[in-house]
């Protein structure tokens, strides 16, 4: 087992973990959280990539564009699950489902 | 290697701790969970990203979350809508085939022609419209919040609809 194997266990069970709170999950500002932690093992596992193949600067400029892009998506679900919150009183995924009806 | 291993437990763990608590105390932990990832990617060499995990995954994002917290107010978290098992076992199916067809190739592929860009060189010069695209996103996304939030102004009253004050006539 050498430095690699340890860094992609890393990011696979980073992974795991985000993947289980996005289908497990039913909170939406736990969702937003679940998200976060699976963009990180993708950041993770993107700049790996780059050590492997000795491009670490366009790993870093690509790992940029998808923080960035991460950070903007999370802080409008997160206003979304304000308003949602205000006009319903819930967060919960499954009542919200059942509003339609 | 003993240091990634630490590392990386630290930072599972932080996520694990994240999934399982409330709001608040999950928001801390995933902020935990960012400081050690942007340790990690400063150890693996990638400097720059990890002072830009830090300040934005540990520090911006905790703070919009908390934010969040405040304003939706906490509530008893719900039951998963999928069972624990078959979410266990869809998790555990789809990681172990991409480990299983990632690791045993893992080694260091080092290409004939090595470009010796800077990591400025890269984010200015090469990738230059997707920064630009980035500065529109989060302009964006800063409209779509400010949309979202901003308070809802009273209507005004028309100086037809006034009424006139008494003891007049």
């Amino acid at each position: 087992m050498n430095e690699l194997h340890a860094l992609f266990g890393g990011i696979l069970f980073l992974l795991a973990v985000g993947l289980y709170g996005l289908l497990a999950g039913r909170h939406l500002i736990k969702l937003v959280i679940a998200m976060q932690i699976t963009i990180k093992a993708a950041v993770l596992a993107l700049v790996v990539a780059g050590l492997m193949s000795d491009r670490l600067n366009v790993a870093q400029s690509l790992g940029l564009t998808v923080i960035v892009v991460d950070t903007v998506a999370a802080v409008v679900a997160l206003a979304l699950a304000v308003q949602v919150k205000r006009l319903t009183g819930t967060l919960d995924v499954g009542r919200l489902a059942r509003l339609r009806h | 290697m003993l240091a990634y291993v630490l590392l990386l437990l630290g930072a599972v763990f932080c996520a694990v701790q994240a999934m399982r608590t409330r709001l608040l105390p999950a928001a801390l932990w995933l902020a935990g969970c960012s400081a050690l990832v942007a340790v990690v990617l400063y150890l693996i060499g990638a400097a720059e990203l990890a002072v830009i995990e830090l300040s934005v995954g540990a520090g911006l994002v905790t703070i919009v979350l908390v934010f969040a917290v405040s304003m939706a107010e906490d509530e008893p978290l719900p039951r998963s809508l999928l069972p624990r098992p078959l979410a266990i076992a869809l998790v555990v199916g789809a990681v172990g085939a991409l480990g299983w067809i990632v690791l045993p190739d893992l080694t260091a592929v080092t290409p004939q022609v090595a470009l010796v860009d800077s990591f400025v060189d890269q984010v200015w010069g090469f990738r230059r419209l997707d920064l630009l695209v980035q500065i529109a996103i989060v302009f964006a996304g800063v409209l779509g919040i400010l949309g979202l939030l901003g308070e809802v102004e009273e209507p005004v009253e028309s100086p037809d609809e006034q009424v006139e004050p008494e003891g007049v006539g």
